[in-house]
Order: C-alpha cells, then structure tokens, then sequence
C-alpha cells in the first residue's frame, strides 16, 4: 500500500501548486489569501505544521532498518520513522517527560532527558506517537469530507431547488438516517466493512451527510426565489446552469464553515470510535483510550491523555478559526473594502 | 401599422385554492407592434406582473396557464414552443427587467460576469469579445466608467446603476422585445426619470418593442404610446396614450386618474375609489369593478361587459360606454 501514499503525496503536492497559481492568478482569491493569512498566522502555520507533518508520514520505501530488526526490515517505513527510529529510541517501559529514570524502578533509561513527553507501557516516544496521529487525523477528515460534500450538495441542492418528487426522496432519506442513532449505525457499518481507514471514513461519511444535506436544502429552497435567479431564468439561462453559476456560489461560505465543523466533528468522531476499540491504528483517539487505565494509577500517568489531547485541540482549533475566518471573506457581502 | 409582434389572445392564469382552481387573470388580451411602447397599468395584486411572466413562460408553480390562452410571439406560438426553444427567446429576443434591482443581481459575481452570461449564453463569441461587448452595453446604459465598472460587486454600486446593469443585461442580445416589471418603483424620484429616459431612448434607437407594468402614471406619460389597464384580473380598458389619459372612458380608468394630486387641487381633498380590489376567486358577478363603480347600473350586477369600440384605437369594457355608445 505504501506507493499508493507516496502517489496521493504527488498529486497532492501537484494539486496545491496547481492550487497556488491559480489563487495567484486571480484578483479576488489571491487577496482573499492575503487577508486570510493577516487574519489567522497563528492558526495557518500550526495547520500548515501538521500538514507538513503528515505529509513526512506519507512518503516511505522499504528497507535502511537497522541490522537486526527483522519486522522493520521488510515494512515501509516513513520518513518520521526514519528520522525518529522509533525500533531504537524507545525505552522498557513508562518514563516520565525528561526524565533520566524509569517510572517504575528507577533503573536508569537508555535515553536520559530524551523522551519530551515521556514513554508509554511499551516504552515507545510519546512524542513519536502524536506525530503518527497527524496523519490519521488529517486522513480522516479530509477522506470524509471528500466523501460527504459531494453527496450532501448533490442531494441537497437538487432536493431544495426541484422540489416536489426529488426533494420527498431526499428528506425521506434524511429523516431515516437521523432517526437511527449515528453511533449505532457506524459501530454497524464498520462490521460489515471491516476495519481500515477507507473504511472507517465511508462509514463516517454515510452516517456524516445529513447535517450539511440539511443546510444547503434549506439555502437553496431560500435561494430559488431570489430576484436574481428569476432575472437569470428570464434570461433564459438553463436549471444546471442556474445551479452551478448561482446557487452554489452562493452557499460556498455555508459550506466552508460547514466543513470545518465536520473536519473537526470527524476527527473527534474517531476518537470515540477508538474508545470504542473500532477506531483507526495509530490515531489520537487509541491513545486517549489507551490513557483510561492510566489515569487510574498512582502516581498518575497523564502524559499520553495530554499529548493526545493537546495535538486534538491545536488542530481542531485551528482549523475552525480558519474556517470562521474564510466564511468572512469568502462572502463579499461581509468583507470589508479593501484600504 | 405593421404587424403586431406579440399578441396574447384570452389569456387565462389559475392559482388553486381552497375551492378548486382560480382564474386570477382571465380573458386578458393585448398586442403590441414592433418599436411600440405598451404600458400596463393596475393595482397591486390584478394581475399584471403574472401577465408578464406568462408570456416569459415563467408562471411559478403551482400557477398555470389555462387552455383558451395563445401567446404569439413574431408569428411563433409561444405556449407550445419547445422549452430549449422558449429558453433561447428568454433573454435573446426577450429580456425582461424587475422591479428590484437590489436584489435582482447575483451579490457574489461581478457584474460584468452576470452581463456576460447573458452574452455567451446566446451566442458563440471569444471571451475577448464578449468582454468588449459588456463595455460597450455598460457605455449604452449610461454606466459611467464602464471599463472599471465591469469589476465591481453588486454592493458597490447605487440602485440606479445596478438598474442600468439589469438593463444592459436584457438588452444585451438586441431582444425585439423589452419586458419591464416595475422598472422604477423601486428607484428615488430623479433616478426614475433617468431610467425612463434611458429605456424610451434604447427602445427608439433600437427600435425595441417595449411591454413596461407600472401602476404610476408618470411612468405612463413620460414613455407609453399605448396603454391598457388592467383590474381584477381583466383588461378594463386601452388606448392610446392621449386618448387614455385625455379620454379615458372607463370609470376605473377615471377614478384612477382623479386620484393622481395635481397641482391645481391643491387644499382640496384628494378623491379616491371607494372600497379596495375584490380578492382573486371573490370576484363579483357581473363587471367586476360594479362594487366600487361610482355610476353602476342594473346590467353591472349581472352581466359581464363586452368590449365597446369608441375609437378606432381606443376601447372599454363598461356598459356604460356601451350604452353610450348605441346609437
């Protein structure tokens, strides 16, 4: 599986290039990025530090392990496994934040002062760990997000500018699916399709849909009415057209700040299905569930609920403050003239 | 006079209610030849946006439009021409401009996107030129500093220009015919004789027919050559624009006018029609205007009136102009 990572790496670095030049190339969307960027550094760079560090985490070969480790000899392994080499720089069991014994024992650790937040049960890098979640957390919101935009603008501007017909089938749909509690309805899915994170993020994204569905319904039902969408009919500018050239514009900013909310809502949703035991590998949320018992100890092992839990909150704050930030110049009724 | 270029012939719209269906314009006739202007001139609520919007084809559901009707337009029929068809004359042969130019624009594009739409809609021109040519219908509207304007955001721009970009929108592919719904109620007092001055000099200059829904009759004066007045739902009277406003036979057409202040009556007390617009489907029997007709006589309470020729261009639906008129 590991070079269909290293392609996504590609394309994704192509596509942000693409992405770029085109941004530049236009008035309106290189000043919204200058405004955004003036707006929200802060947030931007730490978004910009966990992309660039899943990023690290996507691209791996086989091979360079070091003599001797036999698993690690014949599985691809990252560039962070690389820099890190987590086979070695790992201790017998907890420590705590720099320390130079063990938590347990007080034998003196093989890396004194090392370990920035400490080790786990298995002596891992704490530090490491969370690094590891960046990946699993990114993929998993941005995956669903993939998955679930589409489909909720398809059903749900189709629903609210139809009507009638259309527009009973999708809130019929809408209507089953939130009354089956979603919690149920993923731990069901993730049985039939098994574990994995294209897996985990389909299910998510079935059960994900509704809220944004809901929303760009509503909008475009408002919107069919609009002055300029009956000038554009009586211009006789055709359904498909109207749509794509006049309503979607128009509910871009509900949208942005809608998948925020579901970005950081998917994110989170994984950590509960970790705790659940039916979450990703390697993600956030198995540590916060790995944490339960620890927390239960004395003296208290509070490092991996905190690494977990501060790398969750910087990214999930992040990039709602994005988010609100974008919808606010996304939207020219509330940007402010420029000088 | 050449021939008309639209003709609507029994025009009947039915909105349904509570008791079946109801025909809330009905038997509504009009005509207009090439370079003409008509205004249509009624109330709120009798019917003559809707009339405008069927012969756009755009009647919103769960309105429609009954079968007697015929809209022809340029010797076609519009009622059974195909929808792809019926789109095409949208905006090509037919714009059409509305009463709110506020929020007749989309806020999130340009304005001059929106004007270029209309352009490569319906023709295939190179980005290029379809660009040269909103400027030069920004230069025709009177959009000062079009080349600058074609940027802008709806929000950046005075009610009156954003009426000139609905305008330059729909007279973008030359249309032969010119629909306005309201075109200035919505606009301040020396922004409306602007824009009215702008649309009779289009229509004069490109010899476009114009159809312009109005209940002001300063609008009438300053651009109609001809009028029809609508009530309830029914044409009750046309004309000439002299003969209308000069003559006008039909009490509504006269209670309409009296109500107009002028300058002469002043300190006197403002005269009105008595009572208000019967609501659709409650229309009484009869002439449908007897309940607040100042002169009403028994045949108003039973039987509907016909159309009564006083001129050769003029003609009323009033038993009293009809028996005036029997020899």
């Amino acid at each position: 599986m590991h070079w269909v990572s290293n392609g996504v790496v590609i394309l994704l670095i192509a596509g942000s290039i693409w992405v770029a030049r085109s941004v530049a190339r236009s008035r309106f969307w290189r000043e919204s990025a200058i405004e955004l960027w003036r707006r929200r550094r802060l947030a931007l760079v730490v978004v910009g530090v966990f992309v660039f560090i899943a990023l690290l985490d996507s691209i791996s070969w086989i091979g360079g392990a070091r003599d001797g480790d036999n698993v690690a000899a014949f599985q691809p392994r990252t560039l962070i496994d690389r820099m890190v080499q987590p086979e070695a720089f790992k201790e017998a069991s907890y420590s705590a934040p720099l320390a130079s014994v063990a938590f347990y024992g007080g034998q003196p650790l093989r890396f004194p002062g090392a370990h920035l937040l400490g080790t786990d049960i298995l002596g891992r890098d704490v530090v490491y760990r969370a690094l590891k979640g960046v990946r699993v957390a990114l993929l998993i919101g941005a995956f669903t997000s993939l998955i679930v935009i589409p489909i909720a603008l398809l059903f749900g501007v189709t629903a609210g500018y139809f009507g009638r017909r259309i527009d009973d089938g999708v809130f019929f749909l809408m209507t089953v699916l939130a009354s089956v509690p979603s919690l149920l309805l993923l731990i069901a899915l993730i049985m039939v399709l098994g574990k994995g994170t294209l897996q985990v993020c389909i299910a998510l994204g079935v059960t994900g849909w509704v809220h944004l569905c809901r929303i760009a319904r509503g909008e475009t039902l408002k919107l069919r009415e609009a002055d300029y969408v009956a000038a554009a009919r009586a211009l006789g500018v055709s359904d498909t057209r109207i749509i794509l050239r006049h309503i979607l514009p128009n509910i871009a900013h509900l949208v942005i700040i809608t998948f925020a909310l579901l970005f950081t809502g998917l994110v989170l949703a994984e950590t509960i299905l970790s705790y659940l035991g039916i979450g990703l590998d390697g993600s956030w949320g198995q540590m916060i569930d790995q944490a339960r018992n620890e927390l239960s100890r004395t003296p208290i092992i509070w490092w991996n609920l905190a690494a977990a839990s501060v790398f969750l909150f910087a990214l999930v704050l992040a990039v709602n403050t994005i988010a609100d930030a974008m919808r606010d110049i996304a939207d020219p009724r509330t940007r402010r003239e420029g000088q | 006079m050449s021939a008309p270029l639209l003709v609507v012939d029994q025009l009947a719209i039915s909105f349904p209610a509570e008791a079946g269906r109801v025909r809330v314009v009905d038997r509504v006739g009009l005509s207009i030849a090439p370079g003409e202007t008509l205004a249509l001139v009624g109330e709120s609520g009798c019917g003559k946006s809707i009339t405008a919007l069927a012969i756009m084809r755009l009647v919103p559901r769960p309105g429609r439009i009954e079968t007697p009707s015929r809209i022809s337009f340029d010797g076609r029929d519009l009622l059974s021409l195909p929808v792809t068809e019926m789109r095409s004359l949208r905006g090509g042969k037919i714009g059409m401009i509305f009463q709110e130019p506020m929020t007749s624009l989309n806020p999130v594009t340009t304005v001059g996107s929106q004007v270029l739409e209309a352009i490569v809609l319906h023709t295939k021109v190179s980005a290029g030129e379809a660009r040269r040519r909103v400027i030069e219908l920004f230069e025709m509207v009177g959009i000062p500093d079009p080349a600058m304007r074609v940027g802008a955001y709806p929000h950046q721009l005075s009610g009156g220009l954003k009426q000139r970009v609905m305008i330059a929108m729909a007279m973008a592919m030359r249309p032969r015919l010119l629909i306005c719904d309201e075109p200035t109620t919505a606009l301040d007092a020396t922004i409306r004789a602007q824009i009215l001055e702008l649309i009779r000099n289009l229509a004069a200059t490109t010899g476009t027919a114009v159809l312009i829904i109005t209940h002001d009759f300063g609008v009438v004066n300053a651009v109609a050559d001809r009028v029809a007045v609508m009530y309830a739902g029914q044409i009750v009277e046309e004309g000439t624009r002299e003969e209308l406003l000069g003559r006008p036979r039909h009490p509504y057409t006269q209670g309409l006018l009296r109500s107009i202040p002028r300058p002469e009556a002043r300190g006197r007390r403002l005269e009105e029609i008595k009572g208000a617009v019967p609501r659709p489907g409650q229309w009484p029997a009869g002439c449908r205007f007897h309940t607040r007709c100042p002169v009403a006589f028994t045949g108003c309470y039973t039987e509907e009136p016909v159309c009564t020729r006083v001129s050769p261009t003029q003609a009323a639906w009033c038993h009293l102009v009809a028996e005036e008129a029997r020899p």
